[in-house]
């Protein structure tokens, strides 16, 4: 497929790799922010093909992996109701609850559909105007204009029965909260390349020169997350703190301005509780007051509800950085993709998904 | 979760005063919403999250970091030490 498998080539790969051992005259630890990058690194073994020194560490990227437990157990309590359609993307139906998860919920009955787009959402309110359709709109700010969208065109066509379930984070805050933390190792960032087509690069260019470090911003194929390495191995190996764009043919600097202003109209910045971090302040988007009408929180009043994570889950510090899968005791053992004890390992994008998916549960990693 | 796809715009129409298009992704085409990229035309190349088109392939910027990497080592080569020149 044009534009894919171009940046699949072995023999580019192991140029860059060559260019990075030229280049490198001492270990360092690079974050790559988003889960799309995790996964691809993991299916790919970039990391394993990475000289000895470079350390690539798994960032918080995944907005499924990082819903709290309370909203998924809200959407739950919604999905249950038998005048509701709840709609979601497919990869949120095997996150558990503190009970069960979409699929259980769905297999005994409840209304839950899949859905593409947030749009096809319309369509199911359109045709089912007896139930409400609810959609749970997870995200990071790659996904917000599409919500963002549905939410206007709902009201500007008088779709009254549609409505949101928002738990939508913000990528800055939480690079901002790794980079404060006292425990922190990563010196260097790929930047997450999809975010970025949305919001440009000038919020990083904000965070480089505050934290004094460098973020490549990169794409999503195995020569864009090595090519981004060695370009955050170069501005490291010349301590310089900038913002350099690897995924030239998507991001601008400017981003995606029409995005932005439909983001901005339907949604404002709030704190949000990330799953395994805890609460950042600002790191989040709720629905504006003007499109009440379509908010779930509002329309069902569903109480607080107090959750308990496992004592022995570390996914809190694997999303920080500073450990990995195979720290914790319970990887590939008491938790799995089947039943998870924590945020890292109900996505397919959460560094442990990533390391179980591919074997790695079965071999011991290099030190 | 922030899947980006490229794909090719095929054919462009209009629903519910939205400007949408048929975008094909190797062999399956899909229904995309271009109000976030409006100026795409049929031919072009734009990058799909669910169901949205967010950015166009800048092809000229796509040629060019394929061609950098394929120069990379002749460069490396050049930047080592050269006998002759007594570096």
């Amino acid at each position: 497929m044009k534009y894919l498998d171009e940046y699949r080539d072995g023999r580019l790969a192991r140029k860059i790799v060559r260019e990075i051992e030229h280049i490198q005259t001492r270990p360092w630890v690079i974050m790559e922010v988003c889960g799309g990058q995790t996964h691809s690194i993991v299916k790919h073994g970039i990391d394993h093909l990475l000289p000895r020194g470079i350390e690539l560490v798994h960032g918080p990227g995944c907005p499924v992996c990082v819903t709290s437990l309370e909203l998924i157990d809200k959407a739950h309590t919604i999905a249950r109701r038998p005048d509701v359609i709840f709609c979601s993307f497919g990869d949120m139906l095997r996150v558990p609850g503190s009970e069960c998860d979409l699929f259980a919920l769905k297999s005994r009955g409840a209304q839950v559909r899949v859905v593409y787009s947030p749009l096809d959402c319309l369509k199911i309110a359109l045709a089912n105007p007896e139930s409400k359709v609810v959609f749970f709109a997870v995200g990071f700010e790659t996904t917000a204009p599409a919500n963002a969208m549905a939410v206007w065109e709902a009201r500007r066509r008088g779709i009254k029965n549609f409505l949101l379930l928002t738990s939508h984070v913000l990528v800055p805050p939480a690079i901002a909260a790794i980079l404060q933390s006292p425990q922190n190792r990563v010196q260097g960032f790929l930047g997450p390349g999809h975010v970025c087509v949305i919001q440009g690069s000038r919020e990083y260019e904000a965070i480089s020169s505050r934290f004094r470090v460098p973020i490549v911003i990169t794409g999503f194929e195995p020569l864009d997350i090595l090519e981004g390495t060695l370009m955050v191995v170069r501005l490291l190996e010349s301590g310089t703190a900038e913002v350099q764009n690897q995924y030239v043919r998507a991001v601008r600097r400017e981003g995606n301005r029409q995005a932005q202003e439909l983001v901005q109209k339907v949604f404002e910045v709030g704190d949000r509780k990330w799953r395994g971090v805890g609460s950042i302040p600002k790191s989040g988007y709720k629905l504006r007051w003007e499109f009440r009408d379509h908010d779930a929180e509002r329309a069902f009043d569903v109480k607080e509800i107090d959750t308990k994570e496992p004592a022995i889950c570390i996914s809190g510090q694997i999303l920080k950085g500073i450990k990995k899968p195979h720290d914790c005791p319970a990887f590939g053992t008491q938790c799995t993709p089947q039943s998870p004890l924590g945020a890292t390992m109900v996505s397919a994008e959460g560094a442990c998904a990533a390391y179980y998916a591919y074997g790695r549960h079965l071999v011991k990693e290099p030190a | 979760m922030c899947l980006g796809i490229p794909g090719k715009v095929i054919e462009r129409f209009e629903m519910y005063g939205l400007p949408m298009a048929k975008v094909q992704f190797g062999g399956i085409c899909r229904q995309t919403c271009l109000a976030y990229v409006p100026d795409a035309a049929v031919g072009e190349y734009v990058v799909v999250h669910v169901g949205f088109a967010i950015s166009k392939i800048d092809e000229e910027e796509a040629a060019r970091t394929y061609q950098l990497l394929e120069q990379m080592d002749q460069l490396t080569e050049l930047a080592a030490p050269d006998p002759d020149m007594g570096s």
